[in-house]
């Protein structure tokens, strides 16, 4: 096990770094990733996104990157501005994926003789079916490497979206990046209790591995109809607030559903600087701000 | 670019894993397990098991989140509405926890004392649970077994076709959302059922259109903008199943751990519901397993 000091090393730059996690899938974990990105952007701070879903790696596509062209440097895999003034950076598994019918799939750049997956054996020619194999054998591994091998450089906040559960890949998330103390993880979930459900044993993760909870963010929280402007409560109610108040950590709020929102991920456009009139704007700027009073002033 | 290492000796060697040559490989320890090399002797063992249950449905996604476990438990209660599905318990094993007299349940849910225990298991022990939960568990006489599966294509997954490949899947159920940050994690997992040869039933479009309770007008809360799931089933020559609209009362009542189709009877959901179910229903009556006569049947 390390010393509790990091040790220099590609993460050496970064201030804070947060998690988004969720027991459950589909309640808006890289949404919430990219939303708090570009806000803390807009609020003056540069940012990076590291993308850590394995078997579905959704950023690059709500950042318009999808398909970019990733390189190497001496400390390892250079990530990618989504924008001009470069001050969003992104790594993720989906650009390393992005590699059609060659024998072998992906490789990383060499660190003290260790390297990233090379490929499988001739004959496996598809990208996504070589992951799919390698996901099983070697989820713990590939992520540590994958953390400790972007070369950042100098972060106010890394954001870390993972998929979904409590496995392979969180332990692994966890483990590379305690030595550079996180901030904590921002926890999401929808509001009915078959995710409120889930979401208390990720809670319970949290505990287990020591990674304090920033807070809880309950995502598609009523839908207000376009034509009437009845609220109605798609998935239930309550769920984000009771779970922060079970588990003793903040609520930070509630976002509702907006078809804007989920249009401008889908064709990665920045929500916060072009919707913010829209209905899940108000409560996103909010968590945003609750993350930033919360980062603490770190001693380079 | 590099290549594979060089002597590699083939994942289905003797030596796969173990060569000198191996050092080094990622997958050195997947090949050193004998995953290439001979089969589990508990897939024999589960393919006797199986010879007791009709049907085998796995209920799929790419993606999290877009109503596997919803759709899965309204699947088994829309069959389990026919009063002529049975459920017999005989011998020893791991008992279903039945929800109706025809409607049994495994989940390892079951098996966790308090709703905080989180699971946070490395690869080979989820393995050996499904194992255990195919091998172990007497269902005794059933139409039909429907396999709830978490979001992604990994261990979960592979584990449950490896281990029921012997005892014929009847085919697999993919559920979408109609975004394209959906589609593009479900067409991954189609791209999966290919590779390990399991046929495709359908896919499910849910939470297609939202029917507001007030003005009974339509919204699109997640747009199909790049054509939905109808798009991508032309694409991929795959049947669209049905297209299941969004109902709040869907999220009640499996919050309640109801049947929605018996809670709202008219919704337009319900009627989606049924119709998907028939088109399941009559795909496994259309094609039944070539081997020899199941019991029972």
């Amino acid at each position: 096990m390390e010393a509790a000091a990091a040790e220099p090393g590609n993460l050496a730059g970064v201030r804070h770094i947060i998690l988004v996690l969720s027991g459950k899938g589909g309640v808006g974990k890289s949404t919430i990733s990219t939303e708090l990105a570009l806000a803390l952007r807009h609020a003056g701070k540069k940012v990076g996104i590291l993308d850590v879903d394995l078997c579905g790696p959704s950023i690059p596509r709500m950042l318009r990157a999808q398909g970019r062209a990733v390189h190497q440097c001496d400390s390892g895999w250079v990530p990618v501005f989504v924008d001009q003034e470069q001050s969003i950076s992104l790594m993720s598994v989906g650009f390393l994926l992005e590699s059609p019918d060659e024998a072998v799939v992906w490789r990383g750049p060499k660190k003290n003789g260790s390297r990233l997956v090379q490929g499988l054996h001739a004959g496996r020619a598809d990208a996504a079916w070589a992951l799919q194999v390698t996901c099983a054998a070697e989820a713990g591994a590939l992520i540590k490497q994958f953390v400790s091998d972007v070369a950042w450089g100098q972060l106010d906040y890394l954001v870390v979206d993972t998929p979904p559960g409590t496995s392979d890949e969180h332990m692994a998330t966890v483990e590379a990046l305690r030595p550079y103390s996180p901030l904590g993880a921002l926890v999401v979930t929808t509001p009915q209790v078959v995710s409120v459900g889930d979401v208390r044993r990720e809670l319970t993760f949290c505990r287990k591995t020591g990674l304090q909870v920033v807070g809880v963010v309950e995502n598609m929280s009523g839908f207000v109809c376009p034509h009437c402007a009845e609220c109605t409560n798609v998935f239930s109610r309550g769920g984000g607030e009771e779970l922060a108040r079970l588990a003793g950590v903040p609520f930070l709020g509630s976002v509702p559903l907006d078809p804007e929102l989920t249009r401008s991920l889908e064709e990665g456009r920045d929500f916060i600087r072009d919707f913010p009139n829209s209905p899940a704007f108000p409560a996103l700027s909010s968590i945003a701000q609750k993350v930033l009073s919360q980062a603490p002033a770190r001693l380079s | 670019m590099e290549e594979v290492p060089q002597g590699c000796p083939g994942t289905g060697s003797a030596q796969a894993g173990r060569g000198a040559s191996c050092q080094g490989c990622p997958n050195q320890r997947l090949c050193a397990s004998g995953a290439g090399a001979a089969p589990d002797p508990a897939i024999e063992e589960i393919k006797e098991k199986m010879k007791t249950v009709k049907h085998k449905i796995l209920v799929l996604s790419g993606k999290g989140g877009v109503g596997k476990s919803t759709f899965s438990a309204h699947l088994a209660h829309g069959l389990a509405e026919d009063e002529n599905t049975q459920v017999h318990q005989s011998g020893s094993g791991w008992s279903p926890v039945f929800v109706e007299d025809n409607l049994g349940v495994m989940s390892v849910g079951f098996l966790l004392s308090s709703p905080d225990d989180a699971v946070i298991w490395r690869g080979p022990k989820k393995n050996g649970m499904i194992k255990q939960f195919l091998r172990d568990v007497d269902w005794g006489e059933v139409d039909y077994l429907i396999v709830d599966t978490p979001p992604g294509t990994s261990d979960e997954h592979l584990s449950a076709v490896q281990y029921l490949s012997a005892a014929h899947i009847d085919g697999a159920v993919i559920i979408t959302t109609p975004q394209e940050v959906s589609l593009q994690d479900v067409r991954k997992e189609i791209n999966f059922c290919h590779k390990v040869k399991l046929p495709v039933i359908g896919v499910v479009e849910n939470m297609s259109v939202f029917i507001c309770p007030q003005c009974k007008k339509e919204s699109q809360i997640f747009p199909p903008t790049t054509g939905g799931a109808e798009v991508m089933c032309q694409d991929l020559k795959i049947p669209l199943l049905g297209k299941v609209p969004l109902d709040p009362h869907i999220g009640k009542s499996c919050d309640k751990g109801q049947s929605f189709l018996t809670d709202a009877p008219d919704s337009p959901a319900t009627l989606a519901y049924r119709s998907i179910i028939k088109r399941i229903q009559e795909f496994c009556g259309h094609h039944p397993p070539k081997e020899e006569h199941l019991i029972g049947s």
